[in-house]
């Protein structure tokens, strides 16, 4: 029973520690798709900002650095995305694919140029990474039951940005829903000629909320090079960034329920991994790829309208083309 | 010429011209930044994609993919439909075709397994893009997210098939077994060979005369026949489309299966024409290459050919370039496809508003 207990404790774990970039992503979605621009581009942006913040981490040797250096390279896709689809008014979906695939290809020539290896940068370092932290009274409370075992695996020992993951859903939430940004944001996605009408930038709203989404993703792919692993590997984003997509359409477009969608998303890979091989009763052995492609039918079924109905912002994908 | 005989010009040639040349100096950029000179690294990849027979063999090899993948990207294009799924409908289609590959009774005459073997990756690149298709149609779910899940799903099925279904007993890698000879479509150098001709080896096969068939087919159907007529009105406007009879959910459904169809023949030139047997990733990135391709050519046969040889001869050089520097890898093949899809597709328009002001101004009559 206990074992069975610590099990699932140590999955929920897991579980944490998988859908960190899965909430920086799918809140940077959600800003952009908010606004009325649609990201394809999540997963370029967090493989960049991987890439980036490791290898500014291993140079500089420092996490901060690297964390800043991540959330700048994303920003700068961020704007190429926006200059294409906002200003030049080019089709969002296909200036999200070249995003992705500029990353892709980007990482594998710059790792070999800087560091003469092909895909990956050099070992971080303990001091050039982001740590787990010991929450206090992991001692004094470890001795309850049940609530010591989850305080001290669960809670306690992540590092400083998972913590702000969890953090930031609630703020995105707070602006989303309470600022005078958020307003216009929530109105430009929807309607943008109302926005206009008013006397409000349609375009300086749309490239705000891609920047913000920018700065999200390169914490995302920061925490994956440097605080989840510690080094860059290639394509160690490994899609990511769509799952956070998909998270962000089953969540529809609401922060805290795209944090639930992440959190089951993430579950659903942490199983994957324990499930490697085990025999059910009855059904016998699930198929990992089963679990693994579940994120993806459940977000399909979703679509399909089977569970509830997701319906995008009104003026998402489409440029905003002012009358004179 | 007439302000709209020079329009026209713009649109149709100049503008594409210029975000080509775009793109090839942004790729120079990248390489001055990576501290290679671009103009020994053109020399070195022309040469190497173009130079010698075996390196023209594998150019038209890789060519043979881009141009599958670059017409089903631009068949959809026209419906004004966004087919990003082509990887997965690759995969697919190559699983079709090594079904029929693996299975069919080794006595039957080439004749009958190859083009059985070919309808195979047909079938199910088209029944991979049906769902997406059906749903875009019918329950308005965008095409753009359930393709990107469908490459996903494509993906964790394959792996699913290799592993416990089509590894043969005792093999450790997820693999098939190999494909009945019947199924084999042979070697240009081969075929060379029983003329009289002798050339270097290479992966280069006579599906490249199946892409050449498909591309007139293409053109032929999109621009000769009613369907073809509907998929472009419906395409332009769908209002206009459903007025003059045309049902625009159908006109969806038709043309995501052809589209799938197209992308499901990579696997008939990777896996037929070489490997003889299925294996994983066989389709990598062709998939995505097929959207830069379509771009590229305007959606339009002649140019697709022409940017697949393109992309052939950036894919072979690449390699070359891997082999003959230090600092380049074949990956600068991904960076230049990423920004041939940024200047040809997203940015289409940056150079417009110069264009017009200086080579067709609004006349003040007008």
């Amino acid at each position: 029973m206990s074992d069975f207990f610590l099990t699932t404790v140590l999955t929920f774990d897991a579980s944490v520690r998988i859908c960190v970039p899965l909430i920086f992503a799918s809140m940077a979605g959600l800003f952009a798709e908010r606004s009325g621009v649609v990201d394809i581009g999540l997963e370029g942006k967090l493989l960049m900002s991987a890439f980036i913040a490791a290898s500014a981490a291993s140079v500089f040797g420092s996490p901060w650095l690297g964390l800043i250096a991540g959330m700048f390279a994303s920003s700068v896709l961020a704007m190429i995305h926006g200059f294409a689809s906002i200003t030049y008014k080019g089709n969002q979906i296909v200036s999200g694919v070249a995003i992705n695939i500029l990353a892709s290809g980007l990482t594998m020539i710059l790792t070999l140029a800087w560091f003469k290896r092909g895909g990956i940068t050099p070992t971080l370092q303990n001091d050039e990474r982001f740590l787990s932290i010991t929450l206090p009274g992991v001692d004094i409370i470890d001795h309850i039951p049940i609530i010591g075992v989850i305080y001290r695996e669960l809670i306690s020992g992540h590092n400083i940005l998972v913590y702000l993951a969890f953090v930031i859903v609630p703020i995105v939430w707070w602006v989303v829903y309470r600022t005078r940004f958020g307003l216009r944001l929530r109105a430009v996605g929807e309607n943008p000629k109302a926005v206009d009408t008013a006397g409000l930038s349609v375009e300086g709203l749309r490239y705000r909320a891609l920047l913000v989404g920018g700065i999200l993703c390169g914490i995302g792919g920061a925490y994956i090079s440097t605080a989840y692993t510690a080094q860059f590997t290639k394509e160690m984003t490994a899609g990511a960034g769509f799952i956070a997509l998909a998270a962000l359409i089953f969540g529809k477009w609401h922060p805290y329920k795209v944090l639930a969608a992440c959190f089951l998303f993430a579950f659903l890979q942490a199983l994957s991994i324990r499930l490697q091989g085990v025999v059910f009763p009855v059904i016998g052995e699930i198929p990992v790829q089963l679990i693994d492609a579940a994120p993806y039918i459940l977000t399909i079924i979703l679509l399909a309208g089977f569970i509830g109905k997701a319906v995008p912002p009104k003026a998402s994908a489409q440029p905003y083309i002012k009358e004179l | 010429m007439t302000r709209d005989r020079r329009l026209s010009w713009i649109n149709g040639l100049l503008l594409p011209l210029f975000n080509v040349l775009t793109a090839f100096i942004a790729t120079g950029i990248v390489f001055l930044f990576i501290g290679v000179d671009p103009i020994e690294a053109t020399k070195i990849l022309i040469y190497g994609a173009l130079g010698y027979d075996e390196g023209l063999g594998y150019t038209l090899y890789y060519a043979t993919n881009f141009v599958f993948t670059g017409l089903a990207v631009a068949v959809a294009f026209h419906a004004g439909l966004f087919n990003i799924g082509g990887e997965g409908q690759a995969y697919v289609g190559g699983l079709g075709t090594a079904l029929v590959a693996l299975y069919m009774n080794p006595a039957l005459s080439a004749w009958i397994v190859i083009p059985l073997a070919i309808s195979g990756g047909l079938l199910f690149g088209a029944l991979w893009a049906i769902i997406p298709a059906y749903l875009q149609a019918y329950r308005g779910s965008h095409i753009v997210i359930t393709t990107i899940m469908f490459n996903f799903i494509a993906s964790s099925l394959m792996v699913y098939v290799l592993v416990n279904v089509l590894r043969e007993v005792g093999e450790m890698s997820p693999e098939s077994g190999d494909f009945i000879e019947a199924s084999w479509i042979p070697f240009v150098h081969d075929v060379l060979a029983n003329f009289g001709y002798e050339v270097t080896r290479s992966p280069l096969n006579m599906s490249i005369f199946v892409a050449l068939f498909f591309s007139a087919v293409v053109w032929f159907f999109l621009w000769h026949t009613r369907w073809g007529f509907a998929i472009r009105a419906a395409g332009k406007s769908n209002e206009a489309a459903i007025y003059s009879g045309i049902n625009p959910k159908k006109i969806i459904v038709v043309t995501m299966c052809i589209s799938g169809a197209l992308a499901g023949l990579v696997g008939i030139n990777e896996l037929m024409g070489v490997q003889h047997r299925l294996f994983l990733n066989f389709n990598y990135g062709y998939g995505f290459g097929g959207i830069a391709v379509a771009l590229m050519g305007r959606n339009h046969p002649v140019g697709i050919l022409i940017a697949a040889f393109l992309f052939g001869i950036l894919y072979q050089g690449g390699a070359e370039l891997d082999f003959e520097l230090q600092n380049v890898s074949r990956d600068i093949v991904v960076v230049m496809q990423g920004l041939v899809i940024l200047f040809c597709g997203g940015l289409e328009y940056l150079y417009r508003p110069v264009l017009i002001r200086y080579l067709a101004p609004v006349e003040a009559s007008e």
